[in-house]
């Protein structure tokens, strides 16, 4: 069972990108188990001082819920043309510290909706290059999901190709989680 | 150009000594070069007849360069990829000299499970006998390659928009190899 853990850095409760993930959910395979990260709201922002032993609860709790899983999806909603600024602090505090942080060496995937015509595609972007300079092995694909009010019914996905193609990511990640177990088990 | 064939050192088989053997990169960074060497290395020369084959290679966990945020970069999927390629190989099978005690050979070279043809240049000493007894040969080996082509592509552009690190790297391995004495 490749475990995954799905994080949308839209807080809203009605997110698109919170549905889109759902919908990545339901599109996996029995093999695959994604489970949503509803944490964001609650990790503080980030500041050295606080950055000591203990963290607060609820990095600590990021963090062993990344370390726990196999592989990581984002899905992402574009503010100003970048990533929403609360997943970014998260970000920082997992990559701390850089040479063991959690992200080293996890597939990760980038997915994004936005309501605009672009789909989160420059958010997608910058959240690939974040992810790739803490470590992570990142996935060199992205699904813009543009105009996203109108592909979720009550949050439902209701289009069967963006569907198809978070079955694809999905797939992917399952195959470098294997690569990584393997490349494990050799060294 | 024909390049004579010359016997690089005395046949036999002849074992790396790491200590005092070296093997690093050099690349251009922002406004100067970029250096790192490897700590962990293997290497083995082996020589028949004319024959001169030799096969190296270093452990990417063994990079060292001066800040540990750096060092792990360098481990990640943005570079080495060390967690799937472990090791940097070099192999050659026809070390050829020329008549200045000059090396030029074609060899192939893996880097982040990318093979590809690289062509090494570089100096070999003449053979000594050390203070205990054993051969001594001397390699200086260096050879330039873009390393895009073997998928380590990371780059940050410059406010000008320029690339601030360059593609070809040089790398250069400063090898001493020992054989044991006969007369031992």
């Amino acid at each position: 069972m490749t475990r995954v853990l799905g994080i949308s850095g839209s807080l809203r409760r009605d997110s698109h990108n919170t549905s889109l993930l759902r919908a990545a959910a339901e599109a996996a395979g029995p093999d695959l188990e994604l489970e949503l990260y509803d944490g964001l709201k609650d990790v503080p922002p980030y500041d050295e001082d606080d950055d000591v032993h203990p963290r607060p609860a609820a990095v600590d709790r990021l963090n062993a819920e990344i370390e726990a899983a196999d592989a990581v999806l984002f899905s992402t909603p574009e503010y100003n043309s970048s990533i929403p600024g609360q997943l970014k602090n998260a970000i920082d505090w997992v990559s701390r510290p850089l040479a063991t942080n959690a992200l080293r060496n996890k597939p990760v995937a980038v997915v994004g909706a936005s309501t605009g015509g672009f789909g989160a595609v420059w958010a997608q972007a910058e959240l690939r290059k974040v992810l790739a300079a803490l470590g992570a092995r990142v996935l060199d694909i992205e699904i813009p999901v543009p105009h996203a009010h109108t592909r979720f019914d009550e949050g439902d996905l209701t289009d069967d190709e963006i569907r198809a193609a978070l079955a694809a990511v999905l797939e992917t990640l399952t195959e470098e989680v294997r690569e990584r177990q393997e490349a494990k088990a050799v060294a | 150009m024909n390049t004579q064939i010359l016997t690089i050192a005395p046949a036999g088989t002849w074992s790396l000594d790491p200590v005092h053997s070296s093997v690093g990169f050099e690349v251009p960074y922002l406004a100067g070069t970029f250096k790192g060497e490897f700590h962990d290395i293997g290497a083995g020369l082996t020589v028949e007849d004319e024959r001169a084959s030799l096969e190296g290679s270093a452990k990417v966990a063994s990079v060292d360069v001066k800040d540990e945020n750096l060092a792990a970069h360098l481990q990640s999927p943005d570079f080495f990829d060390a967690e799937r390629h472990p090791e940097l190989r070099f192999s050659a099978d026809e070390l050829s000299l020329d008549g200045d005690g000059n090396v030029s050979v074609g060899g192939e070279l893996t880097i982040k499970g990318v093979t590809k043809p690289v062509t090494v240049i570089g100096t070999v000493t003449t053979p000594i006998v050390d203070a205990y007894g054993n051969d001594r040969v001397g390699l200086n080996l260096s050879a330039t390659v873009d390393r895009t082509d073997f998928g380590v592509s990371w780059n940050n552009p410059l406010p000008s928009g320029e690339p601030s690190l360059a593609n070809d790297v040089t790398i250069l391995a400063d090898l001493q190899f020992v054989k044991a004495g006969a007369t031992d």
